[in-house]
């Protein structure tokens, strides 16, 4: 059975599924009744001075039958005095001494920082999550995201707590920021232990088109809220590998972000997370998914011959390059399994309209596209839109003895300079003539 | 003891009459119609002789534009909502949906139609603006799916339309003749008011067109003349015992049911002679409404019947049991049926045979003729100049549906001898357009 124990900076964890601090980590009772369901740690719902909150806090996308694909919310930090939360993070420690329980915190004055940081740590916290990436309501105040996009201050906060605290500190970063690796750098230089990343992404996730409002609406008005679920999953991976790879980070990274099942975890550690966190999964479908999760993860490492989570961490990095370094030679191009095909023609449509017309349909009745070679780029679309798993592939045809990437060509003279330059790789790539497309 | 019993009340009816096809809610509508690909040049389109366009209709469905929708459908088939529930989809619209090349269920096309239709006509919204009064004025024969189809069509382009129906409801065979439980008598009569509400037609009830004298006024009053009138009594079979009480044609038996199921007089061992889809509903219906044993014969072998498969399932799943390669040689009786005398047949160079000796006899008390039903020559002998193939139906240009006498159009059974509403629907359609043609 391979170990999925985790470690992040010293803060241990019977597993690498942590919930996120967020609604799910509001009070004693979800944390241990996430902790028995099978979650490994919990970073607690933001501690400070409390807020009071909206009523009507949360919003989502949903994409045709599927809910929650994407999901807002305009909720603070904690509404509840400090010290009940206290009390409920000692009595949860009490009852479950080998889970992590992280105090997430957020407040402004050194002092403040000073105290909350002693308390928590008091309390029994086993880490301290500094939340610098909360992007509505409060970065008005000029904290979360606020400290999160300046990169001193940001660095000065960290030093404040690293001045009284004795268990590991990760820093939550906004993703609300053109480069990432700006707050992750000054967060290490700043001492911090880890980082966490995303944070939500400022949104507005659709509009009332009776009353014009967008949602969530608070008494006929709205305000931006931070984006999560599903769907930004692209968005976090990218961040993850981008701080992962900067050589001034070389913290460990929590990763957060559209985690809902072992997959989405595994893609997140194998681009440099040593743990993950989770919240709108848990929203959406309860605590129970852990359930999927542990097992899926088991499986997976074992079928890979996996020991332990440190052999999978990072193990997607080395093959995230620029683009600049990708292989120019390589060359793919579809191929449609018949037996397969159902004859939907989405290929057909799709590549003629969207991409380079290297689809023709069938001259028989049979409704089976056929590529055309010769104008097929390889660029994965038809491969994307069919609906059988299997039926479009994409098959390689160059010999794999050559490569050249973009800055070679740069380097050896080869890359078009000029407008009309002959080198232009669509130069000569058959399009039918503009009037052919009011023929059909 | 049967599945069903005799009925008593309306609840027993409406038991015994189940929908197969109930309307959706918005949330199955909105689910269902989340699962269509959108397929490029969709095969369900193809397949619909009134070719709607069903991905555009299902996907206004799933955006919410349920009006938009309705007139997509009413667009191509003014009788939307019928067509939805009585339509055979199984070897239509859903029979061509891609997704039977992959084992996955067939997008249900036929209730998203009525979803949306019947949700727009309890609405009583209007979709149409009538073109201005042209000044013509056309007549129509029956106030089937053909001639209520032409009359919609007629109307929109700005002509005056009489409909002159024999009967006192609207709807023909809509009405009279499908199955009850594939349609409700409620369902239909109010998709018929609310065309008329839209379409401005007038009809003309208990106005039978029967004689030179009532052609000659129509053809005087009239521009163009639509002939929709259907088909006529059962054909009887010319065996000894055709005339005995409790043989009954399955058109005239059906119509009873239809108008009043509560009063008809069901035996308790019925046997249906013939094959079609007539045959199956008289079968079901019998069985649904308390008979004991009901026996479907047919002179050919199973594979030969003109029955969809599915309308023989049916009927088995109501208890109906099929005898088949049996001839009926008499209807044996006193007063009443009390048996028929078949023989056994077999299939030789594509002609029946009967096997000599091979005769048998079997007990019953009512026999239901489901052989075909007479075509109209009564009146159409009366119309000059119009010309029929061998068996009998109103010759017709294809593209217009004009028959051999310029004044008279034709479509619906008497010109296609038998087929579906939809079929009729989308000739009523075409034989306006041909008119249109014709007189402007």
């Amino acid at each position: 059975m391979p170990d999925i124990s985790a470690n992040l900076a010293g803060i241990k964890s019977p597993n690498p599924f942590w919930l996120a601090s967020a609604p799910p980590t509001n009070s004693g009772y979800q944390v241990m009744k996430a902790f028995d369901a099978g979650w490994g740690g919990a970073v607690w719902k933001t501690l400070g001075v409390p807020t009071i909150n909206t009523s009507s806090r949360y919003a989502a996308v949903n994409y045709r039958s599927n809910r929650m694909v994407g999901f807002n919310n305009i909720e603070l930090i904690t509404d509840r005095p400090l010290a009940d939360n206290l009390r409920e993070i000692e009595e949860v420690k009490k009852y479950f001494p080998d889970h992590a329980v992280v105090a997430s915190l957020m407040v402004e004055s050194r002092a403040e920082w000073h105290q909350i940081v002693k308390d928590a740590e008091n309390a029994g916290a086993d880490g301290l999550e500094l939340n610098f990436g909360c992007p509505h309501g409060m970065c008005e105040r000029g904290m979360g995201s606020a400290v999160g996009q300046e990169p001193d201050v940001l660095k000065t906060i960290v030093g404040w707590v690293k001045e009284v605290a004795t268990k590991p500190v990760i820093v939550k970063l906004t993703p609300n920021i053109s480069d990432i690796t700006v707050p992750a750098v000054a967060a290490a230089e700043g001492h911090a232990d880890a980082i966490s990343l995303i944070n939500t992404i400022q949104s507005l996730v659709g509009v009332d088109l009776n009353s014009f409002v967008p949602y969530p609406i608070v008494d006929g008005k709205s305000t931006n809220g931070g984006y999560c679920g599903p769907a930004v999953k692209p968005i976090a991976l990218n961040m993850v590998k981008n701080c992962a790879q900067h050589n001034g980070v070389n913290i460990p990274i929590s990763g957060i972000g559209g985690i809902e099942n072992w997959r989405d975890a595994v893609e997140h550690m194998l681009l440099g997370a040593s743990n993950v966190q989770v919240c709108t999964a848990a929203m959406h479908y309860g605590f129970g998914i852990v359930r999927e999760m542990i097992p899926g993860l088991e499986n997976y490492m074992r079928e890979k011959g996996f020991q332990k989570l440190d052999d999978l961490i990072g193990k997607a990095l080395p093959n995230v390059k620029t683009w600049e370094n990708l292989n120019l030679k390589y060359n793919v191009k579809a191929h449609i399994n018949a037996d397969k095909c159902i004859g939907c023609q989405l290929c057909y449509t799709a590549c003629d309209d969207g991409a380079h017309q290297a689809i023709a349909l069938p001259t028989n009745d049979s409704r089976i596209p056929e590529i055309i070679e010769d104008n097929c780029v390889g660029c994965n679309l038809c491969s994307l839109v069919c609906p059988v798993e299997e039926c479009i592939t994409m098959v390689r045809k160059d010999d794999g003895q050559q490569h050249e990437t973009w800055k070679e060509y740069m380097a050896n003279g080869k890359a078009p300079t000029s407008f009309n330059d002959d080198r232009a790789g669509g130069k000569g790539h058959w399009v039918p003539e503009p009037a052919a497309a009011l023929k059909k | 003891m049967p599945e069903y019993k005799t009925p008593t009340s309306q609840k027993d009816i409406d038991h015994a009459f189940e929908q197969l096809k109930p309307y959706m809610n918005p949330t199955m509508a909105y689910y269902e119609s989340s699962r269509c690909l959108f397929c490029y040049d969709a095969p369900c389109v193809q397949a619909c002789p009134t070719n709607i366009d069903i991905p555009l209709f299902i996907r206004q469905i799933n955006t919410d534009n349920i009006a938009g929708a309705a007139k997509t459908i009413y667009d191509s088939n003014y009788f939307g909502n019928i067509c939805g529930k009585v339509c055979p989809t199984e070897v239509l619209c859903e029979g061509a949906c891609v997704f039977n090349h992959q084992n996955v269920k067939p997008i249900e096309i036929g209730r998203l139609q009525s979803f949306a239709t019947n949700t727009i006509i309890e609405k009583n919204k209007k979709l149409y603006k009538l073109a201005e009064n042209n000044g013509k004025k056309i007549a129509v024969i029956g106030a089937g799916p053909a001639g209520i189809s032409c009359a919609c069509e007629l109307r929109l382009l700005g002509y005056n339309v009489n409909i002159y129906e024999a009967k006192e409801h609207s709807s023909g065979l809509a009405l009279y003749g499908c199955a009850p439980y594939k349609v409700t008598n409620e369902d239909v009569m109010q998709e018929m008011d609310y065309l008329q509400n839209q379409f401005g037609f007038n009809v003309k009830y208990n106005s039978r067109i029967d004689t030179e004298e009532k052609l000659k006024e129509l053809e005087n009053k009239y521009d163009a003349i639509f002939l929709g009138i259907g088909l006529g009594n059962t054909r009887s079979l010319n065996i000894a015992g055709g005339n005995l009480n409790n043989c009954i044609g399955a058109t005239e038996y059906i119509e009873q049911i239809k108008l009043n199921p509560i009063n008809v007089k069901i035996g308790k061992k019925i046997i249906v002679i013939g094959g079609g889809n007539t045959a199956m509903d008289a079968a079901s219906e019998s069985a649904r409404l308390g008979a004991n044993k009901v026996t479907l014969a047919y002179r050919r072998s199973k594979e030969e019947m003109g029955a969809y498969d599915f309308e023989y399932e049916l009927a088995k799943a109501v208890g109906v049991k099929g005898m088949f390669n049996v001839s009926p040689v008499a209807i044996l009786g006193n007063e009443e049926v009390e048996g028929v005398h078949f023989i056994k047949t077999k299939t030789e160079n594509g002609k029946v045979v009967n096997i000599t000796g091979s005769d048998f006899k079997l007990e019953c008390n009512t026999v239901i003729l489901a052989t075909g039903q007479s075509k109209k020559t009564d009146l159409l002998s009366k119309i000059n100049n119009l010309k029929f193939d061998k068996k009998g139906k109103i010759l017709v240009d294809e593209n217009t549906l004009q028959t051999s006498n310029p004044k008279y159009f034709a479509g619906g059974d008497a010109m296609n001898g038998g087929a579906e509403v939809v079929n009729a629907a989308a000739e009523g359609k075409k034989a306006a357009r041909g008119i249109h043609s014709f007189l402007i």
